[in-house]
């Protein structure tokens, strides 16, 4: 019988290690596939961030590297300058991007650096425990801001895509979610478009996916889904913000 | 043909580094070694190698952890303060064993401290410099030359073991100017070799039937930790047996020995010289590696014959001091002659403490 549905061959079929409901691993299985569908997986090289995403280094199959916390773009940086052939991509978390790596997320941005940058926002700290994350919404509880993040002394989350949108250098600009199977394919066309400028060597890309925590959101996969729709998606609206021919 | 050239020791170091091979840098300013990214931004383009400004000491060597993970030959300097914005990512490149050669021509501190000559990081050059116990070899030219042929050797090192390799200058050591003879530049073809070479384990991108590159600065597991902790200690013990530099002065009939590095080695080799003809008997043990730091030197000394050994440093507190207590094992007296801040040691301050140990202080 012929499969019809198979597992991308660049998730070797160790454990992805998420909990249940979280999206990381669509998002890997996204990647995946587009890597495979542009036939260029054998020349994928993945700078890995410190987060959550950590939890699936051993489960791919493409080349990888882990830089310290938010400097996935600028190790990026070195090793796409070096080797420009090679298809170089970051996967960042909430905290790694928008909080210590703020300044090489923008500054890899603003050189318009040609990589492919997939940032992974789900308003908090996960791999720590629920932390304030720069994303976090107004209200929002986490374990360092037990009473909610509060505009006076924690200020409001930031936009990051729009952030790099202020920028003249990059090209493609996109925020995604994989919070229902419509999402997931325009999800995967960001991701395909951001791989395939970095083929075409047009420069700089960001796809920012809006994503769940329900460990640390402290809510049932149902429940996040529901949250992330509700009010995630509302502060942090989907769509193309730039995309540069 | 005399290929003798005069050059500064920061671009002479720069132009070593591209003669081994380097074909990526990137740096932030700071002084006093502006003159290294400002000679690699002239100098990288012309070889097809990559220069870059980083917005901070800190992107700058995640930067040269790419560069260097991608299999090329990368570097990056700083000076005290900005060498400690890089020791995390130091750190990551011992961890993942990257390969990659820093410079820190040190100046005073701490905090901002001074721009001048200082010598004032030696712990965190040879003790921790970044967090996890890990070690490096570091090198402490004395002279450009030195400062060149260490800089040709170092990247050498760094793709043997997989890890990095520190030249720890100075400001006098990076803004002195004096004539070289620079090493062979390596040819395209085997700068291509070398990064060839190291295809195997790089993140460049591997076919599905290859082994994939992962370079991983950390482990799940806490036996693999453990295991890489003590393969990483089994390198760094073989440093000690195969690696140590130095220079030894006249140890066999020294009644005083000078323990001195760098720009301070300088200054105590031209006291020794006045000394010496005054009859007094001055020997020198000049470490070349500070780490692996030369330990067995100090059994040559005659300790029948030697006084007192003299610990001179641009430093205070005295740092290297205590390299040189574990290695004289109370063999005999230690003592210090330090300057710090940025100012330079004085060739009579260093004479008049040699006397006073010698004669009892009669100048
Ligand atoms: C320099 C440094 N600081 C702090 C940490 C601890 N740490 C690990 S992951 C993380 C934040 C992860 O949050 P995020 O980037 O939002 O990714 P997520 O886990 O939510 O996917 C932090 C603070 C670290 N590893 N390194
Ligand atoms: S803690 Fe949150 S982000 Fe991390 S794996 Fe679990 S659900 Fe996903």
């Amino acid at each position: 019988m012929e499969a019809v549905y198979t597992r991308t061959n660049t998730l070797n079929g160790n454990l992805l290690g998420f909990c249940p409901g979280c999206m990381h691993g669509t998002t890997f299985k996204l990647i995946g596939e587009v890597l495979e569908e542009l036939g260029v997986d054998s020349k994928a090289s993945c700078v890995l961030a410190i987060g959550c995403c950590g939890l699936a280094q051993e489960a791919v199959s493409y080349d990888l590297a882990t830089a310290p916390h938010g400097r996935a773009a600028a190790a990026a940086t070195g090793l796409k300058r070096t080797n420009p052939d090679t298809i170089v991509f970051t996967y960042q978390g909430d905290g790694d991007l928008a909080s210590i790596g703020l300044a090489e997320t923008i500054h890899a941005a603003n050189r318009g650096e040609n990589i492919t940058v997939i940032f992974i926002n789900n308003g908090i700290y996960g791999m720590t425990g629920g932390q304030l994350a720069p994303t976090t919404l107004v209200g929002m509880k986490a374990t360092t801001a037990p009473g909610g993040r509060d505009p006076k002394q924690h200020g409001y989350p930031l936009h990051m895509a729009e952030i790099i949108n202020q920028l003249v250098a990059p090209v493609y600009i996109e925020r995604v979610s994989c919070n229902n199977p419509a999402n997931v394919r325009k999800a995967k066309n960001a991701i395909r478009k951001a791989f395939q400028n970095q083929i075409d060597g047009k420069g700089y890309s960001f796809v920012e996916v809006m994503t769940s925590c329900p460990t640390n959101w402290g809510l049932s996969p149902e429940k996040s889904l529901k949250f992330l729709e509700e009010n995630m998606m509302k502060e942090f609206p989907l769509g193309v913000i730039r995309d540069n021919r | 043909m005399s290929n003798k050239v005069f050059m500064k020791g920061c671009e002479a170091i720069a132009e070593a580094a591209v003669r081994a091979g380097c074909r990526f840098y990137a740096g932030y300013p700071i002084t006093p070694q502006n003159e290294i990214p400002e000679y690699m931004a002239r100098r990288q383009p012309q070889v097809g190698g990559v220069f870059v400004q980083g917005e901070s000491e800190i992107a700058s060597i995640n930067m040269v952890y790419g560069a260097g993970a991608g299999g090329t030959r990368s570097m990056t300097s700083s000076s005290s303060v900005g060498i400690s914005l890089k020791s995390e990512g130091i750190s990551y490149c011992a961890g993942a064993k990257v390969p990659m050669v820093y410079v820190n021509m040190q100046r005073g501190g701490p905090g901002v401290g001074t721009i001048q000559a200082a010598q004032q990081d030696y712990f965190q050059a040879t003790k921790a410099s970044g967090n996890g116990g890990f070690k490096m070899i570091v090198l402490a030219p004395s002279t450009v030359q030195e400062a060149v042929d260490m800089t040709y050797q170092a990247f050498d090192l760094a793709e043997r073991d997989r890890s990095p390799v520190l030249i720890l200058g100075d400001g006098v050591i990076g803004t002195i100017m004096e004539p070289v003879v620079l090493p062979e530049m390596k040819s395209d073809e085997e700068v291509a070799a070398m990064k060839a070479a190291n295809r195997e384990w790089a993140i460049v991108g591997h076919s599905r039937d290859e082994k994939r590159g992962f370079l991983d600065p950390g482990y799940w597991s806490t036996d693999m930790q453990e295991a890489h902790c003590i393969e990483l200690d089994a390198m760094y013990r073989s440093w000690e047996e195969n690696d140590v530099q130095v220079e030894e002065l006249s140890l066999d009939d020294a009644e005083l020995v000078f323990v001195a590095y760098g720009t301070s080695a300088r200054i105590a080799r031209s006291a020794i010289e006045l000394l010496r003809a005054d009859g007094l008997k001055v020997g020198m043990i000049r470490p070349k590696t500070l780490s692996p730091f030369p330990v067995k030197s100090f059994d040559k000394i005659n300790y029948q014959l030697c006084k007192c050994i003299l610990d001179i440093e641009m430093s205070i507190p005295a740092q290297m001091l205590f390299d040189v207590r574990l290695a004289v094992k109370e063999r005999c007296a230690v003592d210090t002659c330090l300057r710090s801040g940025g100012n330079l040691i004085e060739r009579d301050d260093i004479i008049r403490k040699a006397r006073e140990i010698l004669n009892g202080g009669a100048e």
